[in-house]
């Protein structure tokens, strides 16, 4: 089942064509990734996901639902959580703050009740924040960081940090920029089998984009492959690196003749 | 010894009342980048409609300030949705260039409808100085300062717990971060007008009650600035510090020097102290670092 449908999407910046008709699905549950050359467009498809780009042509839809004309904070609202290429923490703030900031969405009371920190949305706060440091701290396993401030924190914690924040939010559709970006192997590891349980537990779907080719093809279900702004193919990883195109996009056109011919 | 104490205690009096005048650019700065150099002229209006509302209207001042409050709100709502929403990604020079000219407009506005001669404000606060051992305190000043502090006081809560507060200050640090957290980036914007503009208006009615109103009450937003600078421009607990600064030296500088000096040292020295403060930071006391990537 389809959760996810972008249609005919493209964007250019000025003359530059960033995108041009590209379309894929993605189906609930699953794991899919999109890859390519660094400026084949992967990050502005995620822009456009969740909204910060408009696009000239095409349309996204998300449980058959167009969000066309629906602005980014609420299509957060609807279910898309993110995290971003560059950490986008608060940096000022304790881990536990960050995730709570995560969970604002849910926060039912409205402005002026929100206004004041007791009644109605102190109870709120309370139960949200039992809820949050259970599920979510437990799971990704920063229990001993919670009350730190995100700023002293390692690198690769930071990236975890960020991806409790949009767990918080209770995301149906989880769009991950470059989640394994500047980590060592190790701290791969522990994103990899993350994204995993993300999606079995708590049955999310997750649109990741990447460069590490070896956990792209361990964890993914589906892979989109893009090239200055076109869609190549997409499918299963195995299909995918045996794509002619795929490789000669990746490894230049000669080395790709030469691998053909054995 | 005494002068020194005295000299001390009113300007940390004053400096409480900076503090919350300093508030007025900090809230607006914090969230939306923008100096907003019509602060001064907002506390202006902000006086004035007090002033009207007692004088004219006859009304008690528990009844006139919610009514300044509500009016200041208003006046920052429509300054963001009117002029500088439109104003978005043009360049910062542009933007000051427009919250300049928009402090005109308020000043020729309050001089048409109140004329430029000087009123002062019915009496609002005991008259009886405050005796604290040797040192003797204006009333006005004295029940002034309390009043700014209550206020900064709220707003400080406000940021560091209210759900808005909290999503002013997600706004402020990162805005996409912000949007993708479901958090409605234009009304924040708009909110932190409406905050700054309730600020600067507390202010003006505080200062327009210890030295009179006239059109150009504003100008003491100039001296605000230094405060706002020596604190960092985005930090709360930067205005209310470098408020207590400014007040002290000036008054330690007013009360020491001027009689040497023929006057003049006590308006000269806060610029002085900011000049080496930003030397050894030039982010100020509590500013951020501005990282930029590409």
């Amino acid at each position: 089942m389809k959760i996810l449908s972008i249609e005919n999407i493209s964007l250019s910046f000025g003359g530059l064509n960033v995108l041009s008709d590209v379309s894929f699905d993605v189906n609930k549950g699953e794991i899919f990734a999109i890859i390519g050359p660094n400026g084949a467009g992967k990050t502005s498809i995620l822009n456009i996901i969740s909204g910060f780009y408009g696009p000239e042509k095409g349309k996204v839809f998300f449980n058959g639902k167009d969000l066309s004309h629906i602005h980014a904070d609420k299509r957060a609202a609807l279910g898309m959580g993110r995290t971003f290429q560059n950490i986008a923490l608060y940096h000022g703030m304790s881990v536990l703050d960050n995730i709570k900031l995560g969970a604002h969405t849910h926060l039912k009371t409205g402005l002026m009740s929100g206004l004041w920190y007791w009644g109605k949305a102190h109870k709120e706060e309370m139960e949200l924040r039992k809820k949050i440091e259970k599920d979510i701290i437990d799971f990704l396993e920063i229990e001993s960081i919670r009350k730190q401030p995100v700023s002293s924190l390692a690198y690769g914690l930071q990236k975890r940090v960020e991806l409790a924040r949009a767990l918080a939010m209770r995301p149906k559709v989880l769009l991950m920029d470059e989640p394994v970006a500047g980590m060592n192997a190790e701290e791969t590891e522990d994103m990899a089998r993350f994204i995993l349980d993300i999606k079995e537990e708590y049955n999310i779907t997750i649109v990741l984009i990447e460069h590490d080719m070896k956990m792209i093809m361990d964890i993914s279900d589906r892979v989109l492959v893009l090239n200055f702004g076109r869609a190549l193919t997409h499918g299963t990883p195995k299909e995918v690196q045996k794509h002619p195109e795929v490789i000669a996009a990746y490894l230049g056109q000669k080395k790709a003749e030469t691998m053909e011919k054995g | 010894m005494d002068i020194f104490l005295q000299l001390i205690t009113s300007g940390f009096l004053v400096g409480g009342i900076y503090a919350l005048i300093a508030l007025g650019f900090v809230l607006i700065y914090k969230a939306t980048n923008i100096i907003n150099f019509a602060t001064g002229e907002f506390m202006m209006i902000g006086a004035y409609i007090f002033y009207s509302l007692m004088v004219y209207l006859k009304l008690s001042p528990f009844i006139g300030f919610p009514i300044v409050i509500i009016c200041a709100a208003l006046l920052g709502f429509l300054v963001e949705r009117l002029i500088l929403r439109h104003m978005l990604g043009q360049p910062n020079i542009s933007i000051i260039m427009v919250t300049i000219g928009l402090g005109s407009i308020l000043l020729g506005l309050a001089e048409i409808i109140w004329g430029s001669s000087f009123r002062s404000f019915p009496p609002l606060f005991p008259r009886k100085p405050i005796i604290l051992g040797e040192i003797v305190l204006r009333s006005n000043l004295f029940y002034g300062f309390l009043m700014a502090m209550v206020v900064v006081v709220v707003f400080l809560l406000l940021f560091k717990y209210a759900k808005v507060g909290v999503a002013m200050r997600a706004t402020a640090n990162d805005q996409m971060a912000a949007f993708s957290m479901g958090i409605n980036v234009k009304t924040m914007f708009t909110i932190s007008w409406a905050f700054g503009a309730i600020a600067a208006s507390l202010g003006g009615i505080i200062i327009g009650n210890i030295g009179g109103v006239q059109p150009t009450l504003g100008h003491i937003g100039l001296k605000i600035f230094p405060i706002v600078i020596l604190g960092g421009l985005d930090s709360i607990i930067g205005a209310v510090l470098g408020g207590f600064i400014v007040g002290i030296v000036e008054n330690l500088a007013g009360g020491y020097l001027d009689p040497y000096f023929h006057g003049g040292v006590k308006d000269l020295a806060p610029f002085v102290v900011l000049i080496f403060i930003l030397l050894i930071k030039p982010h100020g006391l509590f500013g951020t670092k501005e990282i930029e990537r590409l």
